[in-house]
C-alpha cells in the first residue's frame, strides 16, 4: 500500500483545514453533513487496514462498526459517561467481536473468507436485531457521552455542538490516518504487506502469518469500533442497520473509488461518495440508481479509482 | 424572506436547535409569511401507499380551509423517509435545519418516528404523528410538543382481546412479528383478554418482515387455545391469512386480530379472510355524515377510496389547524399552541375524539368482520378507549 | 410436541432447504466454473419472483411464469456473462464485489421503477390451493408439496446432466482443469455462458416457485442470498452435491430451531456454519471434489 508523499500530504492537510473551517461559513445542515461523511471516511479507513494492508476483503466489517456504536449505548443508558470511557469501550468491543469472527473466518481464504465474514456479520446483525443486547429492532436514541476527563466536564452549548462534533470527527480521522501510516513503517506493518504480496513465501520464511492476519483483523475491528463510536456521537442514535453488510460494501466502494492502492484512498472515496449521494438526492428520487451507475462506471472504466485520474 | 436574511439567521445562530426554534420567530413577525409544514413520510418502499394517502388527506383539509392556517398561507415540504430508521436523524435534520420547517408531521414506520419524537422533545418543535403507534410516544416519551391522531398499538389489540373474551373464549394465543408494534399489540391483546376474564397463554413471534409462517402455524393445534389473534400488516398480513387458511386451522381456531390484519388487504386475501374479526378505530361503512362527506371528497381528489391512513392524515391537519388558529399563526406562542391542541375536540370521520394526557386519541375501537371485501362494523369492541399512558407525567 | 407436528415441521424444513438449493447451486456452480462471486444472485431470485407476480397480475398463472423464468433467466444470464462478467474473471475480488453490488442496486431500482415498492402476494394456482391432510389435526398445503417435488426433480435433472452428458463433462472439466475443455473439443467461452445462464435460470426458477409462498417485496433477495452463502460455505465452494445436502441441513436447522428455541433462532444457522468452519474449513463436501 502506498502512502502519499509530501505534495499529497500538503493536499490532504489543505482538505482537512477547509473542513475545519466549515463552521465559519457553512450552515448547520452542511456541518452536520460533513460530520457524517467523516464518520464514513473513518470507517472506510479502518477497512483499508485489512484490504490494502493484508489483502483481506471483508464484507462483515460493518458489524464491528455497529458493535462500537452500541457500546456507547450500553454505557450511557445507565448513567452519564465520559467520552474517554465510551471511546475505549467502543474500541474494545469492536476488537473483541473482530477477534471472535476473525479466529473462525481466517481459517478460510479469498471468496470463502468474503462469504464467511458476510455471514458472520449478518449473524451479529440478527443478534442486535432480535435480542435485548440491541434494545429493539427499531434502534434506540442515546445520550451523548460527556466531553470530560478526570471528573471535569466541558459543557458545550447546544448551538456549538455541530462544530465541535465536526472537529472531533476530523481529529479522529487525522489521528487514525497517522496511526496507520506509522504502523506500516513498523515490522508488523511490513509483514502484513508481505503477506498480501505472497503469503506462501512469508510462511516459508517462518512467519506466523495466521497470527499476523488475526492481529490485523482485530485491530481493524477496534478501529471500526472507534468509527462506530463517532457515529453514535454524531447521530445520537443507533440501530441494527449499522451492522448490515451494505455498509461494508459501501466502504469497499470508498476504497476503490479513492484508489485502492493508497492509504488515503478511502478518505477521498468516502467524502466523494457522500457528496455524490447528496447531489444525486437533490436531483432525483432514485439515489440508488445514480450510485449503482457510478459504481459500475468506476469498476468498468477507472479500476484504479479517482487516484488514477490524477496520474 | 431574502437570501441575505436567511444567511444571517444561519450565521448568528449556528446551532441546529437554535435554527429550528428561531425559524419560527423570524417568520411570525410578518403575518403573511408562509407556515412551513414538513411532512416526513414514506413515499417509496413498502409503506409508500400509506404515505400518499396521509399526504393527500392532509392536503385535502388544507384546501378546505383555502390553503391557510391562522391567517398564514401554508407551504408543504415533503421528505421521503423511505422507512429507514438509520437515515431518520439525518432526514429530520434536513427538514429542520435545511428546509426550516415550523411544524413536523410524520410518520408511518415506528422506528423512524422515534427520530421525530426525539427532535420534537429536544427542540420543542410541534410534531403530529399521523400513524406510527409506538406506545412510548404516549407513555414514557410523551411530551408537550408531541401529538398523535392515529392510535397506540395497544388500543386496537386491547379492544380485540376484550371482544374475544366476551364471546366466551378462555385461552388464546397471539402471533406477530418480533418488533415493537407486534409486541406492544400483544400486550394490548393480553390486557384486553384479562379485562374480559380470559388469558393469553402463548406469544409466538418471527423476525420482521419474514413471511415463513409455517413453523409457527404447525404449533397452533398443540397449544390448547380456543382462538388465535395476530398482528401483521400489508403483504405480511395477506400471506399470513392465506397460510392460516391453507393449513386448515381456520375452522378449529378462529383467527382475529388488530385491524391491520385485514386493512387494505382484503382483495388479495380473498376467501381466506372471509369472516375474520378484527378491531380498529375505523371501519368500512361508518354511517356518520362526516365520514360520508370525507370519503366523497377524498375520492374526488385522489381517484381512489379513503382508508384509515387517510383519516389519520386528515385529522392531523384538523388538529394542526386548531392549534395554529388559536395562536393566530404566531408559532412563537408555543405554550398556547400546545394547550389548544391538547384541548381540541376533533370531528373525525371515525367519530369525534379528544386527546388523553399523553396526547393520544381517546376513541372508539370498532369490532369489524371481513365480508365480501369490506371490513363491516358489527359492534363496538371498546368505547372511548384511552391508552393507559403509563409513565407519562403530563396532565 | 406430537410426532405429527414434528413431521410437519420436518416437511417445512425440507421444502425451505430445497428452495435454498435452487439458489445456492447456481451460486456454487458459477463460482466453481467461472471463479466469480455473484452478490447479485439474490437479485436474480428477486427478479424471478417479480416476474411471477407480474405474470399473475396480467391474468396468467404459474404455468406461464415458470417457463418464462427459465427462458428469461437463461437469456439474462447469458447477456450478463457476455457483456459484464467476462471482463471480470481475472480482476481482483474487490472489483467483482463492487460490480455485483452495483448490479444489486440497479436491479432493485429497476424493480422499483417497473413494479413499485409494495409488498405483493401472489396467488397459488387454484388446483394446488387445497390443504392435504397429512397428520391428525394438521393439513399441509398441496402447493408446498408440489414445490418440494419440483425442486427434487430439478435437483435430479442437474445431477444427471452434470454426471451423464457431454455438457456436464465439459462443466466438470472447466471446474477442475480448464485446459481440459479444449481437449474435449468444446469452446470454453460457450461453457461459461452456459453455466452462467443455467445458474441464473435456477435462481429465477427459485424466485418463481417462492413467490406464492413468501410474497414479493423489495430487497427480498438479500435474505436468501446470505442464507445461500451459508449453504455454500457449509457444503463446500463449487460442489453441487455439497450444496444439496447443505441446503437440506440448513433448511432443517433453521426451521427446527425456530420451533424448539424461538429466542435467537435467527442465529442458529450461523452457529452451524461456525461449527463446520472449525471442523472442516473447506466445507463438508470439499473432499469429494478434490
Amino acid at each position: 500500500m502506498l502512502i502519499a508523499g509530501r505534495a499529497g500530504h500538503l493536499a490532504l492537510a489543505a482538505l482537512a483545514l477547509a473542513l475545519a473551517c466549515m463552521p465559519l461559513f457553512a450552515s448547520p445542515y452542511y456541518i452536520g453533513f460533513a460530520s457524517s461523511a467523516l464518520v464514513a471516511a473513518l470507517f472506510a479507513l479502518s477497512l483499508q487496514l485489512l484490504v490494502g494492508g493484508g489483502g483481506m476483503v471483508s464484507l462483515g466489517h460493518a458489524a464491528f462498526f455497529g458493535v462500537g456504536a452500541y457500546a456507547v449505548w450500553w454505557l450511557t443508558s445507565a448513567s452519564p459517561t465520559a467520552i474517554v470511557a465510551t471511546l475505549a469501550a467502543a474500541a474494545f468491543a469492536g476488537g473483541i467481536a473482530a477477534l471472535g469472527v476473525g479466529a473462525l473466518a481466517l481459517r478460510t481464504k479469498g471468496f470463502f473468507f468474503l462469504m464467511t465474514t458476510l455471514a458472520f456479520g449478518q449473524m451479529l446483525f440478527f443478534v442486535f436485531h432480535d435480542t435485548k443486547l440491541g434494545g429493539g429492532a427499531d434502534g434506540v436514541f442515546i445520550t451523548r457521552p460527556d466531553f470530560g476527563m478526570f471528573g471535569l466536564v466541558w459543557d458545550i452549548p447546544r448551538r456549538q455542538r455541530p462544530a465541535v462534533l465536526l472537529w472531533l470527527n476530523l481529529g479522529m480521522l487525522v489521528a487514525m490516518y497517522a496511526g496507520i501510516a506509522v504502523l506500516f513503517r513498523t515490522l508488523f506493518g511490513r509483514a502484513l504487506l508481505g503477506i498480501r504480496a505472497n503469503e506462501h513465501r512469508m510462511r516459508a520464511l517462518g512467519m506466523p502469518t495466521h497470527w499476523y492476519k488475526l492481529a490485523a483483523f482485530t485491530l481493524a475491528g477496534a478501529l471500526a469500533g472507534i468509527a462506530g463510536h463517532q457515529w453514535a456521537m454524531t447521530e445520537a442514535f443507533v440501530s441494527p442497520e449499522l451492522l448490515g453488510w451494505h455498509r461494508s460494501a459501501l466502504a469497499l466502494l470508498a476504497i476503490v473509488l479513492g484508489g485502492a492502492g493508497w492509504l488515503h484512498g478511502p478518505i477521498i472515496g468516502a467524502l466523494a461518495f457522500a457528496a455524490l449521494g447528496e447531489a444525486a438526492g437533490l436531483v432525483t428520487e432514485r439515489q440508488h440508481l445514480v450510485e449503482g451507475a457510478v459504481i459500475l462506471l468506476v469498476v468498468l472504466a477507472f479500476p484504479r479509482g479517482l487516484g488514477a485520474l490524477r496520474r | 424572506m431574502t437570501d441575505t436574511a436567511a444567511l444571517l439567521t444561519r450565521r448568528t445562530l449556528a446551532g441546529l436547535a437554535a435554527a429550528a426554534a428561531f425559524a419560527g420567530t423570524v417568520r411570525a413577525q410578518g403575518k403573511g409569511t408562509p407556515l412551513r409544514v414538513g411532512l416526513m413520510l414514506p413515499y417509496s418502499g413498502t409503506f409508500a401507499q400509506l404515505g400518499e394517502n396521509i399526504t393527500t388527506a392532509f392536503e385535502l383539509h388544507l384546501a378546505e380551509r383555502g390553503g391557510q392556517l391562522g391567517g398564514r398561507p401554508v407551504t408543504i415540504i415533503k421528505l421521503d423517509d423511505q422507512s429507514d430508521p438509520a437515515a431518520a436523524p439525518q432526514n429530520v435534520n434536513r427538514l429542520l435545519a435545511r428546509d426550516k420547517a415550523d411544524v413536523l408531521v410524520g410518520t408511518v414506520h415506528s422506528g423512524v418516528v422515534m427520530a421525530l419524537v426525539q427532535a420534537a422533545r429536544e427542540k420543542g418543535v410541534p410534531l403530529i404523528i399521523p400513524n406510527a403507534g409506538n406506545v412510548a410516544a404516549a407513555r414514557e416519551l410523551c411530551s408537550e410538543s408531541v401529538f398523535r391522531t392515529s392510535f397506540s398499538n395497544w388500543q386496537p389489540a386491547y379492544g380485540m382481546g376484550l371482544a374475544l373474551a366476551k364471546t366466551g373464549v378462555k385461552k388464546a394465543a397471539w402471533i406477530t412479528w418480533d418488533y415493537a408494534a407486534g409486541k406492544e399489540s400483544g400486550e394490548g391483546f393480553r390486557d384486553g383478554l384479562k379485562a374480559g376474564g380470559a388469558e393469553l397463554t402463548q406469544l409466538l413471534t418471527l423476525p420482521f418482515p419474514e413471511t415463513n409462517f409455517q413453523p409457527l402455524l404447525a404449533q397452533v393445534p398443540g397449544l390448547g387455545v380456543q382462538a388465535v389473534g395476530a398482528f401483521f400488516a400489508g403483504g405480511g398480513a395477506v400471506q399470513f391469512v392465506r397460510d392460516y387458511a391453507a393449513a386448515g386451522l381456520r375452522d378449529k381456531f378462529p383467527l382475529c386480530g388488530s385491524g391491520f390484519l385485514t386493512e387494505g388487504t382484503l382483495a388479495a386475501q380473498g376467501a381466506a379472510a372471509e369472516g375474520i374479526r378484527t378491531a380498529l378505530h375505523y371501519a368500512d361503512g361508518l354511517d356518520n355524515p362526516r365520514n360520508i362527506a370525507f370519503r366523497k371528497a377524498f375520492r374526488e381528489k385522489a381517484g381512489r377510496d379513503a382508508d384509515v391512513y387517510a383519516v389519520q392524515g386528515y385529522d392531523a391537519a384538523q388538529l394542526l389547524a386548531v392549534g395554529v388558529d388559536a395562536v393566530k399563526g404566531d408559532m412563537d406562542a408555543d405554550k398556547q399552541l400546545f394547550a389548544a391542541m391538547r384541548a381540541a375536540r376533533i370531528d373525525s370521520p371515525r367519530g369525534a375524539f379528544t386527546l388523553s394526557a399523553g396526547h393520544n386519541p381517546i376513541q372508539n375501537i370498532y369490532l369489524r368482520e371481513a365480508k365480501s371485501g369490506e371490513n363491516r362494523m358489527i359492534g363496538i369492541a371498546a368505547e372511548a378507549l384511552a391508552d393507559p399512558g403509563t409513565g407519562c407525567k403530563l396532565t | 410436541m406430537t410426532a405429527a407436528a414434528l413431521l410437519v415441521q420436518i416437511l417445512n424444513g425440507l421444502q425451505y432447504g430445497l428452495l435454498l438449493f435452487l439458489i445456492s447451486s447456481g451460486l456454487t456452480l458459477i463460482f466453481g466454473v467461472l471463479g466469480v462471486i455473484n452478490l447479485a444472485h439474490g437479485s436474480l431470485f428477486m427478479v424471478g419472483a417479480y416476474v411471477t407476480f407480474m405474470v399473475a397480475n396480467a391474468g396468467f398463472g404459474l404455468w406461464l411464469a415458470i417457463p418464462l423464468a427459465l427462458i428469461g433467466g437463461t437469456a439474462l444470464g447469458v447477456l450478463l456473462e457476455r457483456f459484464l462478467f467476462r471482463r471480470f474473471y481475472h480482476r481482483a475480488h474487490l472489483d467483482q464485489v463492487l460490480l455485483t453490488f452495483a448490479l444489486i442496486l440497479l436491479f432493485e431500482e429497476g424493480r422499483s421503477a417497473i413494479a413499485g415498492n409494495d409488498f405483493h402476494s401472489v396467488a397459488i394456482p387454484a388446483f394446488l390451493d387445497v390443504p392435504v391432510p397429512i397428520a391428525a389435526g394438521f393439513a399441509y398445503s398441496a402447493y408446498r408439496l408440489a414445490v418440494l417435488a419440483a425442486c427434487l426433480v430439478v435437483a435430479m435433472l442437474m445431477f444427471a446432466t452434470i454426471e451423464r452428458t457431454r455438457a456436464g463433462a465439459a462443466i466438470r472439466a472447466a471446474a477442475e482443469k480448464p485446459e481440459m475443455v479444449d481437449l474435449l473439443g468444446m469452446d470454453a467461452r460457450r461453457v461459461h455462458m452456459l453455466v452462467f445462464g443455467a445458474g441464473t435460470a435456477l435462481a429465477m426458477l427459485g424466485g418463481a416457485l417462492a413467490a406464492p409462498l413468501y410474497s414479493v417485496y423489495p430487497n427480498m433477495g438479500d435474505g436468501f442470498l446470505i442464507v445461500s452463502f451459508v449453504v455454500v460455505v457449509v457444503g463446500g465452494l463449487g460442489s453441487v452435491a455439497g450444496a444439496f445436502w447443505a441446503a437440506l441441513l440448513v433448511g432443517l436447522v433453521d426451521t427446527l430451531s425456530k420451533v424448539f428455541m424461538p429466542v435467537g433462532a435467527g442465529a442458529a444457522i450461523y452457529v452451524l456454519m461456525a461449527a463446520v468452519l472449525l471442523w472442516r474449513p473447506a466445507g463438508l463436501f470439499a473432499a469429494a471434489r478434490a
